[in-house]
């Protein structure tokens, strides 16, 4: 990774600071302080995390994933567009107590790389590769809010219920709102997660043959993948949410960091050839 | 500063007295006429409402006292009700409007309307023009001073009546009410109290059950809504998000049981039981159910307990802003008080200087122009050092409100200037009655 990409990517990492900071603020209960900045705090950092991304591609002349912390880098950066999309649509920056730490520590991590892990495969040159993990990538964003919305709602639906004064407390949305963004949150994240699947299925079966679907993360994938579809079905069919939904959302978001860690064993994902 | 406020409200006077001194909207204009008619009164508005009359004026001179317009207008001896009626001066009289805009002073601390009435008294006497500079600044002021305690303290947040506190719980689980519907089960003024409050805040269809079916369509035709019968309740209630029941039965007609039916019904979408009834008539057991919130009068009447509380925390920094922007206001008219004096003080000095220099110039010769400059530049340095004590003085003590009277009246009297009262009366003149803002 070039010189100009890391700094835009560490001011990005100071600006999701801010976010950081407001969640943990949140949770203390004195989140006023940082309310008024939080959004063009993290407003900024998205757009330097934009320039570092096309320049460091730039500079590689070519989409690279090659760099796991370029890879971690664009999952905290499509995390935090979905996350912007959501806010557009309800003007709360609530979801963002979980959405923040989890893009604050994937940028940090990204940022401070100093001797980046290189995969050298000129598959990784192929642009459905690309495609590929912008797919999975955008799908895990749905889930990682989804997620976020259901631990929210969890909290909310907890005060209203202890009848303290607390329910009454402000910062939180209205159930009723947290549940429509956890909903559409997946909603949003399904085709991609799906596509992203099959793109990856096809090139694997190309270069592989069958024998991919042994691989450790492509099956943890194919797992996340079921438990995100049954999510949605519960919540389709019979209109699942609260407690049962946000443990089916800790399930799925469990197996989808146990899919990251697995890239480490995973043959397909390292690009070893067959 | 010369205002004077006189007044009585709900804390002072009960009802039968304060409606002697009520005054309705229409009759106003002519009530603050008359008040300005009266000897030494200057400036003069009055709010009248249902807790509150308060008689606002500035007279011209500190002892003018109001009871002639209350002979003259009411046709009452304020004497007889001395025990009701409160009276502040100037800068206690500052404070009180103060508190009275920021709804410090109301029954229900921070309920709106009291600003939106002071206003309109305000705008009332201003047509007719009985307010002119100083009540303006007065009231301009207290606008601004209600506006900082709205936004700084939380002390008009939060609800405090059992009715909203239900319609805030509701937006809390539902967010918006649009498109919401409530079942009244059993009558109650309570339940209708609430289902009102729900309806204004956009919750559209009604329905309503009662033992006595008439009684139901009764209250269903009052509302707009629909009459169901009772013995199809637990067929019916299913299909509303916000449930007020508040019937008479002796034990819960709502159980844990029911709610996991009208869940299953609803598919999960939650429910919000209001239980107003004494015995209840919702199982406590059925708020463990996910999705459904219950909260009876006693939860109900906790909140607002706690809210009313709150709000007296909120009004003790409320009072502190009040006290903070009375003293502002009272210096800042002290520092209008000495701006005159210094003006005629530095009018009165170069006069002086100039008469001095007219008079020896003869005696002087023709100077060369440098001789003339040097001429002009000592007696004018002469005067400014003369000036400098007394204008520094006269600056600081207008920041000490005891001071300020005595120092410019000794500064008037030391410098022998005009009499302030006819100073100010020319200079009104001069700039044509415009808005001069010196001591009256």
């Amino acid at each position: 990774m070039g010189f100009m990409p890391l700094i835009w990517l560490r001011v990005a990492v100071v600006c999701y600071g801010v976010g950081l900071l407001y969640s943990l603020l949140l949770l203390s209960k004195k989140g006023n302080l940082l309310a008024k900045i939080v959004e063009p705090a993290v407003g900024l950092g998205l757009i330097f995390h934009f320039v570092s991304l096309v320049e460091s591609t730039i500079l590689i002349g070519h989409l690279s994933l090659a760099s796991i912390h370029y890879s971690e880098s664009l999952l905290a950066f499509l995390a935090m567009v979905v996350f912007f999309v959501f806010f557009v649509g309800y003007r709360t920056t609530s979801p963002g107590i979980v959405i923040f730490p989890i893009v604050f520590v994937l940028t940090f991590a990204s940022a401070i790389g100093q001797h980046p892990v290189t995969l050298t495969s000129p598959l990784l040159r192929n642009g459905w590769i690309f495609v590929h993990v912008v797919l999975i990538f955008t799908g895990y964003a749905g889930l990682f809010l989804s997620f976020g919305a259901s631990l929210l709602y969890l909290a909310q639906e907890r005060a209203l219920k202890s009848k303290s004064k607390t329910a009454l407390l402000t910062w939180l949305p209205p159930l009723q709102t947290i549940d429509d963004i956890g909903y559409r949150a997946l909603l949003f994240g399904f085709p991609f997660m799906t596509f992203g699947i099959v793109t990856g299925s096809v090139l694997a079966i190309e270069r592989y043959g069958a024998m991919f679907f042994s691989d450790p993360k492509i099956l943890l994938s194919f797992i996340m993948w079921a438990v995100y579809m049954l999510l949605l079905y519960t919540r389709w069919s019979s209109g699942w949410r609260g407690r049962r939904a946000a443990f089916l959302a800790t399930f799925a978001f469990v197996i989808a960091i146990c899919a990251w860690i697995a890239n480490n064993f995973s043959r397909v994902h390292r690009f070893i050839p067959s | 500063m010369n205002y004077v406020l006189i007044g009585v409200n709900h804390r002072t006077a009960p009802v039968e007295v304060r409606e002697q001194f009520a005054i309705p909207e229409a009759r106003l204009p002519e009530a603050v006429k008359a008040l300005t008619s009266c000897a030494g009164v200057e400036e003069g508005m009055i709010v009248s409402t249902c807790n509150r009359v308060e008689i606002l004026a500035r007279t011209s001179d500190g002892g003018t006292c109001l009871d002639e317009f209350f002979h003259g207008f009411y046709g009452i001896d304020p004497d007889r009700y001395r025990a009701h009626l409160y009276e502040h001066r100037d800068r206690d009289a500052v404070r009180h409007v103060f508190r009275v805009a920021a709804s410090l002073d109301s029954m229900i601390v921070g309920e709106p309307q009291i600003l939106g009435q002071v206003k309109e008294a305000y705008a009332i006497a201003r047509a007719v023009g009985t307010v002119n500079s100083q009540l303006d600044a007065l009231l301009t002021r207290a606008f601004a001073v209600a506006k900082r305690v709205r936004n700084e303290t939380a002390v008009a947040t939060s609800a405090v009546s059992v009715a909203s506190v239900a319609v805030d719980l509701a937006k809390k689980i539902f967010g918006n009410l649009q498109g919401k519907s409530i079942y009244l089960v059993g009558a109650g003024k309570m339940s209708e109290l609430a289902a009102r409050h729900l309806l204004a805040h956009g919750a559209e269809q009604i329905y309503v059950s009662n033992r006595t079916h008439d009684r139901a369509i009764a209250l269903a035709r009052k509302f707009n809504g629909e009459a169901l019968p009772f013995d199809q309740l637990y067929e019916t209630v299913s299909l509303a998000d916000i449930v007020i029941t508040s019937t008479g039965a002796p034990h819960a007609i709502f159980r844990k049981e029911h709610g996991e039916r009208f869940l299953s019904r609803r598919r999960n979408r939650p429910m919000f039981f209001i239980d107003i009834a004494v015995p209840r008539d919702v199982d406590p057991d059925m708020n463990k159910l996910d999705g459904v919130f219950v909260y009876d009068i006693d939860d109900l009447q906790q909140v607002v307990t706690s809210h009313v509380a709150d709000r007296r925390v909120e009004a003790d920094h409320a009072e502190a802003i009040v006290q903070l922007e009375v003293d502002k206001f009272q210096a800042r008219l002290q520092t209008l008080d000495v701006v005159p004096t210094i003006v005629s003080l530095q009018e009165h000095l170069e006069t002086v200087r100039q008469a001095e220099i007219d008079r020896v110039r003869g005696r002087l010769g023709t100077l060369s122009p440098e001789q003339e400059l040097a001429v002009e530049a000592l007696t004018r340095g002469i005067v400014n050092k003369i000036m400098h004590t007394p204008i520094t003085t006269l600056k600081s003590a207008a920041r000490e409100s005891s001071e300020a009277t005595t120092v410019i009246d000794l500064v008037r009297r030391l410098f022998g200037l005009r009499e302030l009262k006819t100073a100010v009366k020319e200079d009104e003149a001069a700039v044509g009655g415009g808005k001069t803002r010196t001591r009256g």
